[in-house]
């Protein structure tokens, strides 16, 4: 069982003449098995939530805890959180020229276990995840995100997911840019990895459609750098009827 | 016919210099090119050939000197492994074939010419395939001391080897190379700078191509206060193939130099040239010049030339400049690229994201930079030995900020 609790997180970034402050106290906490749907308007601070807690340097914490399991997630290098079994699967994936796909996986799944998997093991484990994600073999031989297409690389994303094992994962926006079929595939990944390792989700997304796929537990709605409200599936039903106007008249 | 150019990363080179930059005057076809060393004046920095060069550092390779060779003590020692069917021999000045391939285009090659009295003189029989490659170790015997050099190296129609020339220790060395690849014949040369850092080193490396044939030339520059190397090629007749690659690695202090020049001179050849180095350190400094002359009977021919540079930290310098001048639009393809970037921390944080340690994931994005010349270059010893030298490069700067 492992717990994610963000208290009061206040986060800025530098712009070029001035920090700006985008989370304004986020408070949410996630338990290993649950599904917590993110959802927001565009600029509402979403990715930024999601890049502070892994650690991008572009961003400034100004306030507030990130703990996992009650250990300091803030005072930790980005490595050491994904090793501590945190795991961000990206809107936009970075390209490695000359690194392979292949050589990616081994490494990180060595870094994050701290010994080389055994390598029979490895092969068949990752040939039946690229199986499960309908990726052809070929590539495992492509060098990371090079010239993948936008679902190419949201599959890449989730396949990393389910050989890294990690406790608590959060998908920023990984429905976005993807086809109904490649949804379904991507969504039926993460859907394994809940059923097989008890992994807790940040869902954050602009769009209800992915929550057909995947379950949420919770819904909560992001205005202006916080959590404006929380609720079950049933928000984000009301919200795919009514969309997120309610909120932006609030909270100005 | 096509103009390739890789729009994504080309850089005009005017541009990319800025102010000081002059377009050449001439055409590089009508760059000077003769044996008396009095026919260039000592450089001054001015010049559009020497104007990235650290000139001052120089002179003593200017100077019309012998080598300063002593009483069983070398400036620098020669040692050549060759199997049987390569004789090994001396050549006076003007005694052929040296001489017919290169005419010294520098001050360098000048001086190299001159003071070398007996040029090593290596010749691959015809229809010849070597197992094993052809060895020239070149130690030098102290930084300062003056080593001239000239090696001919003669392989015969259809024959097949590998020749390394290995460079180690210090000195101030001028050294040449001719190369002439017979008809058919299937030629790679490598060569390996890893001088201590006070090793001074110009180099002229000429080939003539033959018909048919096929020409590889591997510059491999780690080691060395300054090296400057030119790799030129021009062709004997229709169908030869010149691939000139090189891979360099500068770490505070280095001055690492590679010109090219690729005079297509007869139809239906091709060549490929591509150059990538890596930069670290303070006042580390690195220099591409890439010159293509497609002149008017070269028809059908097919070109292009890539350099790549990667700045690791703060302070360093990388110059890139590539030169294409056409005078036939009767071609299958002619492109050039270049383009210089910094360290990604975009990469580095989505590595690092994934568990891997700050460390790790440079030598990864590093390596992974290197990845395709390294394929390219296709010699085993010559890739572990690069390899090798670049995770040592690698170790020195891990824990060092990343150039921001």
């Amino acid at each position: 069982m492992t717990t994610l609790e963000i208290k009061n997180l206040q986060v800025s970034v530098e712009t070029e003449d001035s920090a700006k402050e985008i989370l304004k106290g986020v408070d949410l906490t996630i338990n290993s098995g649950e599904t917590h749907a993110i959802m927001g308007p565009n600029g509402s601070g979403k990715s930024t939530l999601a890049y502070a807690i892994a650690g991008h340097p572009k961003y400034t914490v100004t306030g507030g805890q990130v703990l996992l399991d009650g250990e300091d997630v803030l005072a930790m290098g980005v490595d050491e959180r994904a090793q501590a079994g945190l795991f961000l699967a990206m809107q936009y994936p970075v390209e490695v020229p000359g690194v392979t796909v292949s050589n990616f996986l081994r490494t990180a799944k060595t870094s994050i276990d701290g010994e080389a998997p055994k390598l029979r093991h490895w092969v068949k484990d990752v040939k039946v995840a690229m199986e499960s994600l309908r990726m052809d073999p070929a590539f495992a031989e492509r060098n990371v995100n090079e010239g993948f297409s936008g679902g190419e690389k949201k599959r890449h994303e989730i396949l990393q997911m389910e050989l890294i094992e990690p406790k608590i994962a959060i998908l920023d926006e990984t429905d976005s840019g993807l086809d109904v079929d490649a949804l379904k595939v991507v969504s039926e990944g993460v859907n394994r990895v809940k059923d097989k390792t008890g992994l807790g989700v940040m869902l954050i997304t602009h769009y209800t459609r992915i929550l057909r796929y995947i379950q949420p537990d919770y819904v909560h709605v992001f205005v202006n750098g916080r959590v404006a409200e929380s609720g079950g599936r049933d928000l984000a039903d009301r919200l795919e009827e009514e969309g997120y106007d309610r909120f932006l008249t609030a909270g100005v | 016919m096509s103009l390739l150019v890789d729009d994504k990363t080309h850089q005009d080179p005017q541009a990319q210099i800025g102010g000081d930059h002059r377009i050449p005057d001439q055409s590089r076809a009508a760059r000077t090119r003769s044996f008396d060393v009095d026919a260039f004046g000592v450089p001054t920095g001015r010049e559009e050939e020497w104007r990235f060069t650290p000139v001052d550092r120089l002179a003593g390779l200017f100077s019309d000197t012998a080598t300063d060779d002593r009483a069983g003590d070398a400036a620098a020692e020669f040692a050549v492994r060759a199997s049987e069917e390569v004789s090994v021999a001396t050549l006076a000045p003007g005694q052929a074939p040296r001489g017919t391939v290169l005419v010294p285009e520098d001050r360098g090659a000048a001086v190299a010419s001159a003071n070398t009295p007996e040029a090593l003189h290596l010749a691959i029989a015809a229809d010849a395939e070597l197992a094993q490659p052809v060895r020239v170790d070149v130690a030098g015997r102290g930084a300062g001391r003056r080593s001239n050099a000239h090696v001919v190296l003669e392989a015969g129609a259809h024959s097949k080897a590998l020749v390394i020339l290995d460079h180690t220790g210090a000195a101030d060395h001028t050294g040449n190379l001719e190369v002439l690849v017979g008809d058919g014949a299937d030629v790679t040369v490598v060569s390996l700078q890893r001088w201590d850092d006070e090793a001074l080193h110009l180099a002229q490396h000429e080939a003539l191509v033959g018909r048919d044939a096929k020409y590889k030339h591997i510059a491999v520059s780690i080691g060395g206060g300054i090296v400057r190397m030119n790799s030129n090629v021009r062709y004997a007749g229709p169908g030869g193939d010149a691939t000139l690659l090189g891979v360099y690695f500068a770490d505070a202090g280095q001055h690492l130099e590679h010109r090219s020049f690729v005079d297509h001179n007869a139809p239906r050849c091709t060549s490929l040239v591509t150059y990538k180095g890596a930069l670290q350190g303070d006042t580390a400094r690195t220099v591409w010049v890439g010159d293509v002359l497609i002149r008017a009977e070269a028809e059908g021919i097919d070109t292009y030339e890539l350099n790549r540079n990667l700045v690791l930290t703060d302070g360093a310098r990388a110059d890139s400049v590539p030169n294409l001048e056409i005078e036939t639009g009767d071609i299958a393809g002619a492109g050039h690229a270049s383009s210089t970037g910094r360290f990604d921390d975009e990469q580095l944080f989505y590595l690092m994201s994934r568990g891997i340690t700050e460390d790790e994931a440079r030598r990864l994005v590093v390596r992974g930079f290197f990845a395709d010349i390294v394929a390219k270059i296709g010699v085993p010893e010559v890739v572990e030995t690069l390899m090798t030298a670049i995770e040592e490069e690698l170790s020195l700067t891990m824990g060092r900020t990343p150039a921001a």
